[in-house]
């Protein structure tokens, strides 16, 4: 079974939320994947920076569950060459502050298991420990 | 005088909007006014009709249609006039649908008080409005095509049997252009150079075309029917009519250049013929490398010339000539791939551009390899195109079938080669494209929905490693290629460059040369008698370039067929009582249209209503009132702005 897309009011409204808190407008992607092609940390992450931008071009909300919003790193190589001029690491952080602003302990560091320690990327632990400034 | 008002309803478009009810009061109100009448379509025949019986029955004069923009149905009703018998200088519109209905789609009862304000306005300028005659001039039968490719060819050849008088003129050695370095055309994989060949050979051949190779146009001034046009014509050092083409100048020659015919694949000598099908079929001397003219230097080409062809007292020449039109053919360069990079052309050996790469698959299919390019072929699509950070936001329009054409063709000749095209959007738009595209895909072709972020070279093989997602798996693509393939865009030419700044005509924001209306003008440009044909206009495929370079030829026709043409008349005049000779008028305009005249002592500004466009630069700047822009006259705005206030 294929996954499903729902395209509704709360999808419509999520995107326009994207697009205001980033400034950019998410629905110009052209789904060429440039940002993907050369984005240091998409071998690692789960979902690709051009699945990213589509999901929030959709309104799909499961994108706030996906790893790559956190291992963005802001290099902004893909910002530099998206061809249609979109500022794909200011929708990443767009969508760390939606994620954010629920002002909530993301993780609690004593029950982080050295395990898990190790396999966390440093940078995702602090952006994750910066609550508000994302 | 009698003035009927027309206030148009166009279908919905303007009566959804405005109140037609009270701008038909309003109408009735005004000073002459002795009928307003409304209409669902005023420009229809019916509606015409209506208007041309009342002119009859009611004995106006003077009319104003308060409908849309005069730049769409203004030609309809002033051949409306002409056919009521009226001068078609007495009808004035008023635009109530883009400056009202359609501007303040929201707010009607503002959208009906402008309606009110702008057909007062045209009822104000009506009252003074003078009738204007069209003065008919003379026009003779000579063509300026500047550019020898595909599109300069074609024109010319239409021109010439239609009994024109053609000046073709091509800056390099041969006519041609791009067409002639294709391997073959898509999708019907004719051989380029087989197809091309009759016709440059039919050039050479006409009765009615001058051809002028390795030349310039430097100048022009002038106007519709009588354009002067310098020509500069270099020196090729070699008489075609001696020259047998035998090579033998070639082979002692010691200099050598890369090949521009080959994309700089290869090499060839200072003295060369850039390819077999050359038009004219001749040798050039190329001075810029060749060690010398002087007998001293070298001289080996000369010595070993049996046909005596070979003359080094050649000099530049300058040549003027006059024509009637010209038809601007300049084309396109390829976009240069380093301004990209990331792509690493001109850094990697292995990554081309797809123009050396249809030199390289022609070689190939002859046996006669340029370079061994490998069975792992990458194209790369879109390079210089659709491409924002390079401030290229246009399709190419070519690059999606040449790189289908090319892949088949490298596959004909091994078949065991493994292709792969890394697109964005595949365009298979033209007749017989997807049908192509399908074929590409039967014989093997992958194609692969990514676009390339960067290539990295393997230093130990030089193989090349393509940083891309396959956005249809999400999945980013590894394995190594033998040759990358760009494939490049088009940009405005060089000599289209230059060629803007000569003719003084306008572009769009990609830079290429604007026609004169989207849909209904595509060939003409915003200056009478000057046209466009091919990839000047924009990028585009041989056959669209073909029946484009016909278009421009039948348009140049239209104007000059008949003899005679009609000058519009709404031009600038001078009094000459009042001008002052301060010589303003002359630093303000745009078009070169107005010079000093003397008489005695005196010096007066004086307008040639053959340049002179209609600006009102003039009008508006003259300090004594002396300029007049004719239609417009300071009396008649004057009127217009007491209409409103």
């Amino acid at each position: 079974m294929s996954k499903k897309i729902i395209l509704d009011k709360e999808s419509a409204e999520f995107t326009k939320k994207i697009i205001e808190l980033s400034g950019e407008i998410v629905t110009l992607c052209e789904q060429c994947g440039t940002c993907s092609g050369g984005c240091p940390m998409c071998d690692k992450a789960e979902t690709s920076p051009s699945l990213m931008m589509r999901m929030a071009a959709l309104g799909q909300k499961e994108i706030l569950g996906s790893d790559i919003i956190w291992y963005c790193a802001s290099c902004y190589t893909c910002t530099v060459r998206c061809p249609r001029g979109i500022d794909i690491s200011k929708v990443a952080e767009a969508l760390r502050q939606i994620i954010l602003r629920d002002s909530v302990n993301r993780i609690d560091l004593s029950k982080l298991t050295p395990a898990e320690l190790e396999k966390l990327p440093q940078i995702a632990l602090v952006a994750a420990l910066r609550k508000m400034t994302g | 005088m009698r003035i009927g008002v027309y206030i148009c309803h166009c279908g919905g478009n303007i009566s959804d909007i405005v109140n037609i009810g009270e701008a038909v009061e309003f109408a009735k109100k005004q000073k002459d006014v002795v009928l307003v009448r409304d209409n669902g379509h005023i420009c229809s025949n019916e509606g015409q009709m209506l208007v041309l019986s009342d002119i009859r029955e009611f004995k106006l004069d003077k009319i104003v249609i308060a409908a849309c923009s005069p730049s769409f149905q203004g030609q309809t009703f002033m051949k409306m006039m002409e056919r009521a018998g009226l001068n078609p200088y007495v009808l004035e519109m008023a635009n109530i649908r883009e400056q009202c209905s359609w501007a303040h789609i929201n707010y009607p009862e503002e959208a009906t008080e402008k309606a009110k304000d702008l057909t007062n306005i045209a009822i104000s300028k009506v009252r003074l409005d003078t009738p204007l005659s069209k003065a008919k001039m003379p026009i003779g039968k000579r063509v300026l095509v500047i550019g020898g490719g595909i599109a300069g060819i074609q024109a010319a050849l239409d021109l010439g049997d239609a009994g024109f008088k053609v000046y073709l003129v091509e800056e390099k050695p041969t006519i041609g252009g791009h067409m002639a370095q294709l391997s073959k055309t898509f999708p019907t994989e004719d051989c380029s150079a087989c197809i091309l060949s009759p016709k440059m050979s039919d050039v050479a051949a006409h009765p009615n075309i001058e051809l002028l190779t390795y030349s310039e146009v430097i100048a022009i001034s002038g106007y519709l029917g009588n354009y002067n046009a310098k020509i500069k014509i270099k020196p090729t050092y070699v008489d075609p009519s001696k020259c047998t083409c035998c090579g033998d100048c070639s082979e002692v020659c010691p200099v050598d250049v890369p090949n521009e015919f080959n994309e700089g694949l290869s090499f060839r000598k200072a003295i060369y013929i850039p390819t077999d099908i050359a038009v004219p079929h001749s040798f050039t001397l190329d001075i810029e490398n060749c060690l010398g003219l002087l007998p001293l230097a070298c001289a080996k080409c000369r010595d070993a010339c049996d046909a005596k062809a070979i003359n080094y007292d050649q000099y530049e020449k300058t040549m003027d000539i006059t024509v009637d039109t010209i038809i601007v053919a300049t084309g396109f360069d390829i976009f240069n791939p380093a301004e990209k990079p990331v792509f690493g052309f001109g850094k990697y050996e292995n990554v081309l551009t797809a123009l050396q790469l249809e030199r390289l698959v022609e070689h190939e299919e002859s046996g006669k390899n340029l370079v061994d390019i490998g069975n792992k072929i990458a194209f790369i699509q879109c390079v210089g195109s659709r491409d924002e950070q390079i401030k290229k936001e246009y399709c190419s329009r070519v690059c999606c079938m040449y790189a289908t054409k090319l892949a088949q063709l490298l596959k004909r000749n091994r078949p065991e080669r493994d292709i792969y095209i890394f697109y964005t959007d595949l365009r298979a738009y033209g007749k017989g494209f997807e049908e192509y595209y399908k074929r590409a895909q039967k014989n093997g072709v992958k194609y692969i929905r990514g676009r390339t972020a960067e290539i990295q070279e393997n230093p130990k093989n030089k193989k090349l490693i393509l940083k891309v997602e396959d956005t249809l798996t999400r999945s980013l693509i590894e394995g190594e290629f033998d040759t990358v393939i760009l494939s490049t865009g088009m940009v405005p030419s060089e000599g289209t460059k230059k060629i803007r700044d000569i003719l003084r005509i306008g572009r769009t924001t990609d830079g290429f040369l604007a026609e004169a209306h989207p849909k209904f003008k595509p060939v003409d440009t915003l200056t009478e008698g000057i046209f466009l044909a091919g990839t000047v206009q924009g990028p585009k495929d041989i056959p669209d370039t073909v029946a484009q370079a016909s278009a421009a030829a039948a348009r140049a026709i239209r104007l000059m067929n008949k003899g005679e043409y009609e000058a519009e008349p709404i031009t600038a005049s001078i009094d000459e009582e009042l001008c002052a000779g301060c010589g303003v008028c002359i630093s303000v305009c745009p078009y070169d249209a107005i010079a000093f005249e003397a008489e005695g002592a005196r010096k007066f500004a004086k307008v040639n209503e053959m340049l002179c466009k209609g600006c009102g630069s003039c009008a508006g700047s003259c300090p004594s009132g002396a300029a007049q822009q004719k239609w417009f006259n300071t009396e008649q705005i004057k009127e217009m702005l007491r209409a409103i206030l």
